[in-house]
C-alpha cells in the first residue's frame, strides 16, 4: 500500500517509490540518498514530535515531517 | 617542482584528521574571498617536493544550492588543483560516493582516499579494493587518518598521479548513466566541444546543461539554437522517466552506486542493526530523557566554565595583568622617568583594555574545549535534532540552538559558535539574536540596580531581564525573518552521525583553531579601541588631561547625548556616560557609576552608591535603565568577534544599530508604558 513517510511509525521499513515537490529541501535530499528505491527505517521521533529520524543507505538522516510528506513510499513490514 | 592537492568530502568523514595529519603544524586558517567560510591551507610533510594541501569544506554534493558547494566547485574547476583527494567514509560508503560520481566528471585527476577502515574492520565489513578501483575508475587508497595509517601511501599515490596526469580524466572511462541518458548527453556532448572546453570539462558541462544549472548556463551562454535542443532533450526525458531531470540525475548516480556497492562491499550486519552508537543513541534521544539529560549536560558545561574555574581563571590573570602587570610597568615606567599622559595611556589604557579581554580567554578557551567534546562526539548535532521545533517558530532551525544557550554566558563564544552554521542567511540571524541572551557581565549592572531599587524582590527582577531578553530574541527573529531575512528558511534536513569518542589531538586543535582566532583578530580592535576610550576619557576637546571624568571628551558627549536618553528616563550626563563605557565591558558600567558619583571605585555592592542613585532615579527609571544595558549594543570584544564572523562591515553596524535602536524602543516602551500605568 503506497502511503507518504509522515504516515509512518518508528520502526517500520519502508521502500521509496518517489519523492514529490521540489526546491533545494528536495534538491538536498535527493543529494543526500533520498531517492526511488532505497530502503528507510524509521528510527524515531524526535521528543517535541518533529523532526523524524531514519536510517538509510546505512547511516541516520532527520527532516521535518512536513518534508517527510513529498515522500511516497511502499511499506516492507512493521 | 610543486603540487596542489585539494582534499575534498563529506562532512564528518574524517576530512579535518586526515588534514591535520597530513600537514601538522603547516597549515593557515583564512576565509574564502568574500565568505565567511573557512579556508585552510597547508604543506604535506615528510615529502622532499612542495605539495600545498588545500581543505575545502565538506559537502554532500556539488550541486549550486549552498555556498560550501559552490566555493569547492569553482575551487576545482577555476584554480585546477594537480589531483583532487576525494576522503570517503568507508563505513558510510554508499552516500559518500555520491559526491564522488561528481567530483570525477570535472576533468581533474581524483584519487579515493578510502577513510575509516579501522571502524570498518572493527565492525566485521569487508570492501574489496581492487575491484571497486575497476568500478569506479580511479585508483583508491585505504585510510585511518585517526591512527596516521595510509596516510603516506595517499600522498604518494596523489604524486604519481599528478606526475603522469597529463593525460587527464582517470575517470572518463566508467558510465553512470543509463543507455538513454547517456546518448543524450553524447549528442549534447558533440554540440558542446567547441566553444565549453576553455571553461568547463564538457562532461560536467552537458549533465549541468541538461540538469539547468543557472550557474553554468549563464557562463557558458549556449546560443538559442543550443539551448532548445537541451530543452527539448530535457523535456522528453523528464516526460519518459516521469520526473525532473535533477531527480533522474541523482537517481541514476545512486543506482550506479547500488550496482558498485553490490559487488565489492561486504556487510557483516543486516541492514538497521543496533550498534553501539545506536544504543547510545537510544538513551540520549530517548522521548522522555532526552530534554532532562540535555539541560544537564548544558549545566555542567556552564556551572565549570562560568562557575568555580572560569571564574578562578578571571580573577588569576584579572590580577596577573592588572596589578602585577601593571605595578611592573609604572615602575619601569616612572624610573625611565616618561611623561604622565605615557603612563595613562599605557597602563590605564592599553594594559587595561587588552586586560578586559585576555581575562576571557581561558573561560574561553575551557568552552571550547567542551563544545568540541559535544561537536567531535556527534552530541552537537542531536542537540539540533531535539531543539529543531522550538526554533523553528522564530525562523532558524535546530541548529541555531548551541550558539543562542551559550550566549547566557558570554556572546563571544557564543557569536563565534555560530560557525557550524551552514546557511549564511541563518548564521547571520543567529548572530544578530545572540546578545539578547543575557551574557554574563551584565550580572554586576542588574545586581546594582535591584538591590537599590527592589530590594524585595531582587532576584524576581534579575530573572524578568533574562527573560525579557529571551522575548526580544523571539520578537526580533519573527520580525527579521519576515523583513530583511525574507524567503524560505533553511531546510531541515541533517546527518545524524554515529557516536565517536573524540581524540585529545583533535580537541586540542579545535579548541587552539578558535582561541588562537580570539587572541589575534578580536586583539588588534581592541588594542585600537582601548587607546580611544582611554583619550576619550582623559583629555578634553583642548586636548589637556583632565582631572574629572566630568570635563572630559565623554563626559561632554554624555552630557551631549543625554537629551537622547531622557525619553527613557534616565537623561542624567553620568548614565550616559557609564552606558559609553560599558561599551568597554559591561559590567564597567558600575566602576563608571561609582567613578561619575565621586565615590572612587566600587563594587555593585556599594551602600553609598545606592544612596546616591537614589536621589536621582525612581524604580521604574532603574528598571528602564537594566532594560537598556540588557539590550543595548554589546561589548567590544563581541563586537570584534561579530565583525569577525560576520566578515562584512555594513552586517556588523547593521548589527549594532539594530541592537542599540531596538534596546531605546524597548526601554521608551518599559518607561513611559510604567509612567502611563501610574508607576513612575
Amino acid at each position: 500500500m503506497e502511503t507518504t513517510l509522515n504516515e509512518c511509525r518508528p520502526g517500520d521499513k519502508v521502500v521509496i517509490v518517489r519523492v514529490s515537490g521540489e526546491g533545494p529541501v528536495k534538491r538536498r535530499l535527493m543529494d543526500m540518498g533520498v531517492t526511488r528505491g532505497a530502503e528507510i527505517l524509521v528510527r524515531k521521533v524526535a521528543p517535541m514530535g518533529d523532526p523524524i529520524e531514519v536510517n538509510i543507505r546505512g547511516y541516520e538522516l532527520t527532516f521535518r515531517k512536513a518534508d517527510a510528506g513529498n515522500i511516497i513510499i511502499q511499506k516492507l513490514e512493521s | 617542482m610543486s603540487f596542489k592537492f585539494a582534499l575534498v568530502g563529506n562532512p564528518n568523514c574524517g576530512k579535518t584528521t586526515m588534514f591535520n595529519e597530513v600537514t601538522g603544524s603547516t597549515q593557515h586558517v583564512g576565509n574564502w574571498p568574500g565568505v565567511t567560510v573557512e579556508k585552510k591551507e597547508g604543506k604535506a610533510r615528510r615529502f622532499k617536493e612542495d605539495i600545498r594541501v588545500i581543505d575545502l569544506p565538506g559537502i554532500y554534493s556539488l550541486s549550486p544550492y549552498s555556498l560550501e558547494e559552490i566555493i569547492s566547485r569553482n575551487y576545482i574547476l577555476e584554480e585546477k588543483p594537480d589531483v583532487v583527494i576525494n576522503i570517503v567514509d568507508a563505513t558510510n560508503i554508499e552516500r559518500n560516493l555520491y559526491l564522488t560520481t561528481q567530483l570525477i566528471e570535472l576533468g581533474i585527476p581524483v584519487v579515493v582516499a578510502l577513510n575509516m577502515m579501522d571502524a570498518l574492520e572493527s565492525r566485521g565489513d569487508q570492501i574489496d579494493i581492487p575491484r571497486l578501483e575497476k568500478q569506479l575508475g580511479v585508483p583508491v587508497i585505504p585510510t585511518s587518518a585517526n591512527k596516521a595509517q595510509g596516510t603516506k601511501e595517499l600522498i604518494e599515490k596523489s604524486l604519481q598521479v599528478a606526475q603522469s596526469a597529463a593525460t587527464g580524466q582517470l575517470g572518463e572511462s566508467i558510465t553512470i548513466f543509463d543507455e538513454q541518458i547517456k546518448k543524450s548527453l553524447d549528442e549534447l556532448l558533440s554540440f558542446i566541444t567547441p566553444q565549453c572546453n576553455q571553461v568547463y570539462p564538457p562532461r560536467f558541462a552537458t549533465v549541468k546543461l541538461l540538469e539547468g544549472d543557472e550557474i553554468v548556463i549563464a557562463k557558458l551562454q549556449p546560443n538559442s539554437a543550443f539551448m532548445a535542443l537541451i530543452t527539448t532533450t530535457r523535456g522528453r526525458l523528464e516526460q519518459e522517466y516521469d520526473n525532473d531531470m535533477e531527480t533522474i540525475v541523482a537517481d541514476q548516480r545512486y543506482q550506479f552506486i547500488s550496482k558498485v556497492i553490490s559487488k565489492s562491499v561486504k556487510k557483516k550486519l543486516s541492514v538497521g542493526g543496533l550498534t553501539v552508537s545506536d544504543k547510545i543513541d537510544k538513551i540520549l534521544t530517548h522521548r522522555i530523557l532526552a530534554i532532562p539529560l540535555f539541560l544537564l549536560v548544558m549545566y555542567v558545561v556552564f556551572t565549570i566554565t562560568f562557575g568555580f574555574i572560569g571564574t578562578f581563571t578571571i580573577d588569576y590573570i584579572d590580577h596577573l595583568i592588572n596589578v602585577t602587570l601593571a605595578d611592573a610597568v609604572t615602575t619601569l615606567l616612572h624610573s625611565a622617568g616618561a611623561a604622565e599622559w605615557l603612563d595613562s595611556l599605557i597602563v590605564g589604557g592599553i594594559i587595561a583594555g587588552l586586560g578586559s579581554i585576555l581575562v576571557f580567554v581561558p573561560q574561553i578557551m575551557i568552552l571550547f574545549f567542551f563544545l568540541a567534546i559535544l561537536e567531535d562526539s556527534g552530541y552537537m548535532s542531536r542537540a539540533a535534532f531535539m531543539m529543531d521545533r522550538l526554533l523553528r517558530k522564530i525562523g532558524l532551525s535546530g541548529k541555531s540552538f548551541i550558539p543562542m544557550i551559550m550566549g547566557i554566558g558570554c556572546s563571544v563564544p557564543a557569536i563565534m559558535a555560530t560557525r557550524t552554521l551552514e546557511n549564511e542567511k541563518d548564521r547571520r540571524l543567529t548572530i544578530i539574536l545572540t546578545p539578547f541572551m543575557s551574557c554574563g557581565a551584565r550580572l554586576p549592572v542588574y545586581a546594582l540596580f535591584a538591590a537599590a531599587f527592589f530590594a524585595n524582590a531582587q532576584s524576581l527582577v534579575i530573572f524578568s531581564l533574562y527573560i525579557l531578553g529571551m522575548v526580544v530574541a523571539i520578537l526580533s527573529g519573527i520580525l527579521l525573518r519576515k523583513t530583511l531575512f525574507k524567503g524560505e528558511a533553511e531546510a531541515f534536513v541533517m546527518e545524524l552521525p554515529p557516536y565517536r569518542i573524540p581524540t585529545i589531538k583533535g580537541l586540542m586543535i579545535h579548541m587552539w583553531d578558535k582561541g588562537k582566532g580570539f587572541i589575534k583578530k578580536a586583539g588588534t580592535v581592541i588594542f585600537a579601541a582601548s587607546v580611544i576610550i582611554w583619550f576619550g576619557q582623559t583629555f578634553d576637546f583642548s586636548l589637556h588631561m583632565v582631572e574629572e571624568v566630568s570635563d572630559s571628551i565623554f563626559g561632554s558627549v554624555g552630557a551631549f547625548i543625554a537629551p537622547f536618553f531622557a525619553p527613557l528616563g534616565f537623561g542624567d550626563w553620568r548614565s550616559s556616560v557609564a552606558l559609553l563605557t560599558g561599551f568597554v565591558a559591561k559590567e564597567a558600567v558600575v566602576a563608571t557609576m561609582g567613578i561619575l558619583n565621586n565615590l572612587g571605585e566600587v563594587g555593585e555592592g556599594s551602600v553609598e552608591l545606592m544612596a546616591s542613585l537614589q536621589t536621582y532615579f525612581t524604580p521604574l527609571k532603574a528598571y528602564a535603565f537594566m532594560t537598556f544595558t540588557l539590550l543595548y549594543m554589546p561589548c567590544i570584544a563581541a563586537f570584534a568577534a561579530i565583525k569577525r564572523e560576520m566578515n562584512s562591515w555594513k552586517w556588523t553596524l547593521f548589527t549594532v544599530g539594530y541592537q542599540t535602536g531596538t534596546a531605546w524602543i524597548v526601554s521608551f516602551i518599559v518607561y513611559q508604558g510604567g509612567k502611563l500605568l501610574g508607576l513612575g
